[in-house]
């Protein structure tokens, strides 16, 4: 029954955009985006062979792609041309390019059951400098400099007198919230902590304090829940208008 | 040598990035760039193995005639012209490339992730359930912030855009700036065991 | 007495296991009903949005700008439309533009807007704005390009040597750059630009996430290494309104509305089915 309500509506959209002159319009590319688009909502009604096919062609799209991408925006630029110029001019640090372009063949021999090995001084090239590149945004931006903005006065300056001021219920909520502000900020993130600390059993204070910990993880959760709501039905907002206004030419 | 030579190497590309950050003379500043060029050019080839392992195993079904031999033949077929096609012809605005970028591969992704909206509605209504007092207040701060952060949660009450701001301000704030940190002081630790060879499972097994 | 009981029972559970399909329909009906209609709502705009809004506009004409299109298709209908809020913005205030992406679908999408916009505004390739394509490496290309640009691109998306091209005379690295504004769909996106460039470059960075990664960007805003940031279609449409482009933001923010509206719905409805039939069974 649903399947017919799907087609019957896919079918009175088209019928509309056609008698109102619009559908014509629409490039050939365009028809094609919408099949394919079409293919793959099809996956909500079941499983089935036209779905498949879509998502097999967009794999092997989406990876042809990259490796055009890789080797005009970085194989040619940086590896390519730099290395000829350096062959040309003899120059020493050109030529030193040499290496990461043997170290990116050695991944290859990941294929050959007997060489694999070689293919681990690539990868200890790269884990190496991207750990070393971790280490020091984790260390930079994420814990000093957090751990810095959290040391903040339990009492911020302006609030007290914003309480005293405001005037109906709504303003006296609203300042209430912001008196708590600060010390729920300082007390939040030392709770949350106190929860992600296992060395000793959470029981007594530092029970309590966990406790307290997750209720705010919960809170964090809940906004983390809505916020993902909130982009995936954007997404499915921007493949309707793309339907609705580039395809059928419904709405503009 | 198997193992050795990987672990220097590690130690040597790391610490000249950590090094870096504390020592801005030539000396070291001028390797860390380099250093920090070839790993680009490395990632690049990474990227590479991992396109040429998918055609491998996808040519290996297609050998066999295993289960869905058709679609793999239709990934490889579509793999190949569009590199072919890109690398041959060039990446740039209006050629082929261009046109299969746009008409091919942006409405699939985006209608792959559209999907998403329709299972996370679908998850909504059959399992998000009030089973304790921790989800209960999970489940509520996601309605409020759900609709605070729609237009028409304005006209519900004009308060709720500034409690639900407020929300993620403190609350929300002060829990995620506590995972931040503890996954910050994960990742300085795991990339120091990794640096130093202790950790060394990137290698993979003899 | 009984039979009631039995069918009310199997009422409340065909309720709790209702075929999702039906569920898929409710939410196509809730999104695309008010497309059709083009209905649209005023909205506020929050703290985060106009921090964004007031950095960028306190930058002086000629000043030059790193536009990160650290994005994929999968959040074009989020991303897309900031992109054209900022770039509006950007161009109107005379602001130079240099885009790069590390997400290798980035530059087609970057190359759509400034194909868009560039006409509209009387701005020039080279000369205005200018996109440099895409490099692989992640972190460790913003920190090569924050110590040397042409290291890192040598040429732009379209090939041509960076000393050809006129507005980037002067600019060396980022340190030379007034302002990154990072656009990004997950990693490597805005954290990772903040957390390799911010403190070690003492560089303004704001930009715009999905609204997935939006709640933990948050500690970032309080401790000022975000200058501000726009989550999701709903930021993007607040800017827009801001900027007074309205765009796809703007339009879908009824269906948006009505979306969430009726997840809540199920949410409270599912949830008043399970303890209803909780108190049933317990009977």
């Amino acid at each position: 029954m649903t399947k017919y309500i799907l087609i019957g509506v896919v079918i009175a959209l088209m019928v509309f955009a056609v008698a109102s002159g619009r559908l014509g319009a629409a490039s050939f590319g365009t028809w094609i985006g919408a099949l394919l688009t079409l293919s793959i909502f099809s996956f909500l009604y079941k499983d089935n062979p036209l779905y498949k096919l879509a998502e097999h062609i967009f794999i092997g799209i989406s990876a042809g792609y990259f490796v055009a991408l890789e080797y005009w925006n970085v194989f040619v630029p940086n590896l390519w041309n730099p290395l000829l110029a350096s062959f040309r001019t003899v120059s020493p640090s050109g030529l030193m390019l040499i290496v990461p372009f043997v170290l990116g063949l050695l991944l290859f021999t990941r294929f050959l059951p007997k060489a694999a090995w070689l293919s681990r001084w690539s990868m200890a090239a790269m884990i190496g400098s991207y750990a070393g590149l971790a280490i020091i945004g984790a260390l930079q931006g994420d814990l000093l400099a957090q751990i810095r903005a959290n040391m903040m006065p339990l009492i911020s300056p302006g609030s007290p007198g914003g309480l005293k001021s405001a005037a109906g219920a709504s303003a006296l909520f609203f300042a209430t919230l912001e008196v708590l502000r600060n010390p729920l900020i300082v007390i939040g993130l030392l709770v949350t902590l106190v929860y992600f600390f296992f060395s000793r059993e959470h029981k007594g204070s530092l029970g309590a304090a966990s406790r307290v910990g997750v209720w705010f993880l919960m809170i964090s959760f809940g906004a983390s829940f809505g916020y993902t709501v909130m982009s995936r039905v954007s997404l499915l907002i921007g493949r309707l208008h793309f339907l609705l206004s580039d395809w059928l030419g419904i709405i503009h | 040598m198997r193992t050795e030579i990987p672990v220097a190497m590690a130690f040597i590309a790391g610490m000249l990035m950590v090094v870096s950050l504390f020592v801005p003379h030539p000396f070291i500043a001028e390797p860390a760039a380099v250093m920090r060029g070839w790993a680009i050019i490395i990632t690049a080839f990474a990227y590479v193995l991992g396109v040429a392992n998918i055609a491998r195993i996808s040519l290996h079904t297609v050998r066999n005639r295993t289960t869905d031999w058709q679609y793999k033949a239709a990934l490889v077929v579509a793999l190949v012209a569009m590199a072919g096609v890109g690398i041959a012809g060039g990446i740039n605005s209006g050629g082929l490339f261009d046109w299969a970028y746009l008409n091919m591969y942006v409405p699939m992704q985006a209608t792959m992730f559209s999907l998403l909206a329709f299972f996370i509605a679908s998850a909504a209504y059959r399992a998000f359930r009030a089973r304790s007092v921790e989800a209960t207040l999970l489940l509520v701060v996601a309605a409020v912030v759900m609709l605070g952060r729609v237009p028409v949660g304005e006209k519900l009450w004009p308060g709720l855009p500034a409690f639900t701001e407020w929300i993620m301000e403190v609350p929300n704030m002060a829990a995620k700036r506590g995972i931040m940190i503890g996954a910050a002081l994960g990742a300085i630790s795991t990339g120091l065991k990794m640096i130093l060879g202790i950790e060394r499972s990137y290698l993979g097994s003899d | 007495m009984e039979e009631r009981g039995t069918e009310r029972r199997s009422l409340l559970t065909r309720l709790s296991l209702i075929d999702r399909r039906i569920l898929f329909l409710i939410i196509f009906a809730c999104a695309a009903i008010p497309l059709l209609i083009g209905a649209s709502l005023k909205m506020s705009v929050t703290a985060p949005v106009k921090g964004l809004y007031d950095a960028i506009d306190a930058l002086e004409a000629g000043s030059c700008v790193w536009l990160a299109a650290d994005y994929d298709p999968g959040s074009k209908p989020e991303l897309s439309p900031m992109n054209y809020a900022l770039v509006e913005h950007l161009f109107r205030k005379n602001i130079k533009v240099i885009s790069a992406s590390l997400w290798a679908p980035g530059p087609p999408l970057a190359q759509t807007v400034f194909d868009e916009m560039a006409p509209v505004h009387g701005k020039h390739y080279g000369v205005d704005y200018v996109n440099l394509g895409f490099k692989e490496g992640r972190e460790a290309v913003m920190v090569s390009v924050a110590e040397d640009l042409r290291r890192t691109f040598p040429e732009d998306y379209a090939g041509t040597p960076l000393d050809s091209i006129p507005m980037l005379k002067g600019i060396s690295s980022l340190k030379d750059i007034d302002m990154i504004i990072c656009v990004s769909a997950g990693y490597p996106g805005i954290k990772e630009w903040i957390q390799q460039i911010a403190t070690r470059y003492d560089t303004v960075i704001g930009g715009g996430v999905t609204a997935v990664s939006g709640p933990e960007m948050y500690p970032y805003i309080q401790s000022g290494q975000l200058v501000g940031l726009l989550s999701g279609m709903k930021g993007a449409a607040e800017y827009e309104q801001l900027v007074g482009r309205p765009g796809l933001g703007t339009a879908g923010m009824v269906a948006q509305s009505s979306v969430h509206v009726m997840v809540v719905i199920f949410i409270i409805f599912a949830n008043i089915v399970y303890f209803l039939e909780k108190r049933r069974a317990r009977r």
